[in-house]
């Protein structure tokens, strides 16, 4: 951690540019040596289509593509958002009520060996096809890592912040509200973008198992009619939708807690020097 | 002002009761500055929570102001070896965050925050945030955040030990300069003999665990104290006192 991190401001700015530019360049190192590889081997559209091929039906299949990413985008945001109006919530009682821990936590971490994406089907059957099913889904799968994160956040504080808060004379709720919360909240965001990787999975698998609009779903459909141009075009618009919602959280962590990567940069360097 | 009387505190553990605390005597008279110095893991930091209310002795009582503590004493301020600072709060709020916790209008302590902070050489940082400070800086902030309540009480837990000697000895400065005048009551806890000596009205000495006061040693000097006070014969054979009993009690050898 010496010469180079040191350098001159302008230096690193060259230096972050650089390290941009590098999986840039591999990215589309790889895009054409796919279209090589398509071009020299012949391989047929129905098993690898080119890269301009998928383009190309990106460009055609626009319209269905983005009428079908509004449905999917709403069930992923809306079962993030469910798992964190119930998580939460949840994870404050297990921190706060010895007992309530005792009677739903082990239960809860038990839970975790049932695969919620094979609850999908169950799920269909339960509530039908359409909207809350796949909600439902998204919601399950995201909302453990939401309350074990959370959980762990509100216990990180070192005990004597708690003896400083009570020799003030500080209520149960104002100890929570203002030190505890505040507190986990790093802990917190790093849940919830596990979580909102995981709610997109929930999501699209909901689609593709029981339902009659969404990407997930198109993307069923085409695999259907072996359009594996609209395939590709499909997991591109998952991708882009995927890195758009995850980063929402990182900005918004950004945002909301510009100590938390400050102090916690500061901590790694002390450690180091 | 605060009357320990025949304080016992024990600990079960796996491997038995570990006894920390063995009988402690110990009058604390008003406005005194007193220091406890003792071996590591002698009961210090124990015997200080229990005068804070923050654990309960096993046997014996603890007064404040005739008052018997059974729960958190709150009319107090408390310094840790850690500043134990909110990463979330500027300095200014930090320091207030003694001010929100008791419900007190932070408007009226504003003024009263900034003057501290000012005595400790932190004008003008009120707005940076913890990351931003070096380690003295932010016990600084925590010893503003322990006084802006001007609480009669201050309970103190090796708050420089984990300073440099030079920042620490500016920091005992300060601490004497907050002190002086107000007549503040100081339990302060310390591994460093001199530090006790130089702050202290009294010094307190403890045996290894269990822990028992061995020696009560009033200091009293009629030079100010400042820094050099520390080489002049009396601190020195305060110094030799001290080191004497620590090697009576076998804690130090040769
Ligand atoms: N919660 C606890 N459970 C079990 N044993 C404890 C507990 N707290 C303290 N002890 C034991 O009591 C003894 C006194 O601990 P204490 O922290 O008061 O020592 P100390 O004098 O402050 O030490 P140091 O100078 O290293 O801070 C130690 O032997 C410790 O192991
Ligand atoms: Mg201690």
């Amino acid at each position: 951690m010496n010469g180079a991190a040191r350098g001159a401001p302008e230096k690193r700015i060259v230096t972050r540019m650089a390290d941009r530019l590098y999986p840039t360049a591999t990215f589309i190192g790889a895009i054409v040596l796919w279209q090589l590889v398509v071009i020299v081997t012949g391989i047929h559209a129905i098993v690898l289509p080119a890269p301009t091929a998928v383009i190309e039906s990106m460009t055609s299949a626009f319209g269905t593509l983005a009428h079908n990413a509004l449905p999917t985008v709403l069930a992923i945001v809306v079962g993030f958002v469910g798992a964190v109006a119930v998580g939460v919530p949840l994870a404050i009682l297990i921190a706060a009520s010895p007992t309530f821990e005792k009677s739903f936590y082990p239960l809860l971490l038990g839970s975790q060996g049932v695969p919620k994406v094979a609850m999908a089907p169950i799920l269909i059957v339960w509530f039908g096809f359409g909207f809350l099913p796949k909600i439902l889904i998204a919601m399950l799968i995201a909302f453990f890592p939401i309350v074990i994160d959370t959980v762990a956040g509100l216990r990180s504080i070192d005990p004597n912040y708690i003896h400083l808060a009570r020799s003030m004379g500080a209520s149960r709720s104002k100890i929570y509200w203002r030190l505890l919360l505040p507190n986990a909240l790093p802990h917190m965001f790093a849940g919830f973008k596990v979580a909102m990787a995981l709610a997109i999975v929930g999501a699209i698998v909901g689609e593709m198992v029981g339902a009659n609009n969404g990407l997930g779903y198109v993307l069923v459909v085409a695999n259907g009619n072996l359009d594996m141009a609209l395939v590709f075009a499909t997991l591109v618009w998952l991708v882009v939708i995927s890195l758009l919602l995850t980063g929402a959280i990182e900005v918004t962590e950004r945002i909301l807690l510009p100590w938390s990567r400050k102090s916690r940069n500061e901590g790694l360097a002390r450690t180091i020097r | 002002m605060i009357e320990i009387s025949n304080v016992n505190k024990s600990f079960p553990t796996k491997d038995g009761t570990v006894v920390a605390l063995d009988n402690v005597e110990l009058d604390i008279g008003k406005g005194d500055f007193v220091s406890i110095v003792g071996p590591s893991g002698c009961g210090k930091s124990t015997l200080m929570m229990c005068v804070a209310g923050l654990a309960q002795p096993s046997a014996g009582r603890i007064t404040i102001e005739n008052q018997q503590v059974t729960g958190p004493v709150t009319d107090v301020g408390i310094v840790f070896q850690d500043a134990l600072l909110l990463d979330w709060r500027n300095v200014l709020d930090n320091v207030l965050f003694q001010i929100e916790m008791r419900g007190l209008p932070k408007a009226d302590y504003r003024d009263r925050a900034l003057a501290l902070l000012k005595r400790v050489g932190l004008a003008s940082f009120e707005n940076k945030y913890p990351w931003e400070l070096s380690g003295g800086m932010r016990q600084r902030v925590a010893l503003c955040r322990a006084l802006v309540h001007d609480p009669p009480l201050l309970l103190m837990d090796e708050p420089f030990g984990a300073l440099d000697t030079l920042t620490r000895d500016q920091m005992n400065i300060d601490l004497l300069n907050l002190c002086e005048g107000g007549n503040k009551t100081v339990l302060f806890i310390t591994h460093s003999i001199s530090e006790a000596i130089f702050l202290s009205d009294r010094v307190i000495v403890m045996s290894q665990r269990p822990g028992r006061v061995v020696e009560d040693i009033r200091i009293s000097f009629d030079e100010e104290r400042k820094l050099d006070i520390r080489s002049i014969p009396r601190f020195v054979e305060y110094e030799k006192r001290i080191y004497h009993t620590f090697r009576k009690l076998g804690v130090l050898s040769g």
